[in-house]
């Protein structure tokens, strides 16, 4: 029983030994020309302005919540859409439930005053 | 001398060629990293002009540009060799410069056009750099307005005929004239 797990052991050994392997390759025949360009960021060939960490208005964070609620209406009403024909009424009726207690949930928002910017 | 640039290939000619028949061993290592740089020709995605529409063509099935080892980057880190496709703008130019310092060695330049080449048939504008060259060292010039993406894999193998004749012997010192850059820069 033990010994079937010695495959396993062949396989990380083997795994280990080229994944060191090749970095140790890698540093015997690389090139080192520094300079100090390259340390510098990539922006497209731009000189990097400011920070790469940024602060979001926290206001965006509802209009995600209200966006994510719309795409997965989507993700569902398109292969809905697609076999609409065979499935019938009962289909329709269960896709109008759906919508709407999705509508509720807009108006709850509207109501709240979350689309309202200021 | 600096620690990192100890790396063994770098020395191996000062070593070996003092030995009898050492040259083979130098002669030999070079065959095969010219063979391994020459086939991995990475191209930085670069394109300025219409040149650039001759260059996507050459990357798409018709000619395939995988089968030399041309693939394109989308990031200098991992290009071996910026392809300078249209007209270079003064404004531009300094985008360039900025591209090819940030593309690790070996790298090269592949001026497409007339444009590129010498600012062609936009010499007597005020905006226009008169070539690439201008800004960067150029390893080959391909004549062309624009010109045919054969041409373009005509340059790319002129390049891996340079590629041919790389040795390890000149890159110690190639190694301590930017060490010594960076210092003078005040980096080390």
């Amino acid at each position: 029983m033990l010994t079937q797990y010695a495959s396993v052991l062949i396989f990380l050994a083997f795994g280990l030994a080229f994944t060191v392997g090749t970095l140790v390759a890698a540093f015997l025949v690389r090139r080192y020309r520094p300079s100090l360009l390259k340390y510098t960021t990539y922006e497209c060939g731009e000189v990097p302005v400011g920070q790469s960490w940024v602060q979001f208005n926290l206001r965006f964070y509802v209009y995600a919540l209200l966006f994510l609620v719309f795409d997965v209406e989507v993700a569902f009403i398109i292969p809905w859409a697609v076999v609409f024909k065979e499935l019938g009424l009962f289909a329709f009726v269960e896709m109008m439930i759906f919508i709407g207690i999705l509508i509720l949930g807009l108006a709850y928002a509207w109501r709240k005053g979350a689309l309202e910017w200021t | 001398m600096d620690v990192r640039s100890g790396v063994v290939l770098d020395r191996l000619p000062l070593v070996v060629e003092k030995l009898p028949g050492g040259r083979l061993v130098t002669t030999t290592a070079d065959f095969f990293i010219d063979w391994a740089t020459e086939s991995s020709v990475w191209p930085l995605t670069f394109g300025l002009a219409c040149c650039a529409i001759e260059m996507m063509a050459a990357y798409a099935s018709r000619f395939d540009f995988d089968r030399l080892g041309v693939i394109p980057r989308g990031t200098p880190r991992q290009a071996d060799m910026i392809i300078v496709a249209g007209t270079v703008t003064k404004k531009m130019a300094p985008r360039i410069e900025r591209l090819y310092h940030q593309m690790p060695d070996p790298k090269f330049v592949l001026s497409m056009g007339s444009c590129s080449n010498t600012g062609g048939p936009f010499y007597d504008s005020y905006s226009v750099v008169k070539g690439v060259d201008k800004v960067v060292p150029v390893d080959v010039y391909l004549p062309g307005c624009p010109p045919r993406p054969d041409a373009l894999m005509y340059a790319v193998l002129k390049i891996q005929e340079k590629i041919k004749k790389m040795s390890i012997k000149d890159r110690l010192p190639q190694t301590q004239v930017a060490i010594e850059a960076m210092k003078q820069a005040g980096a080390v």
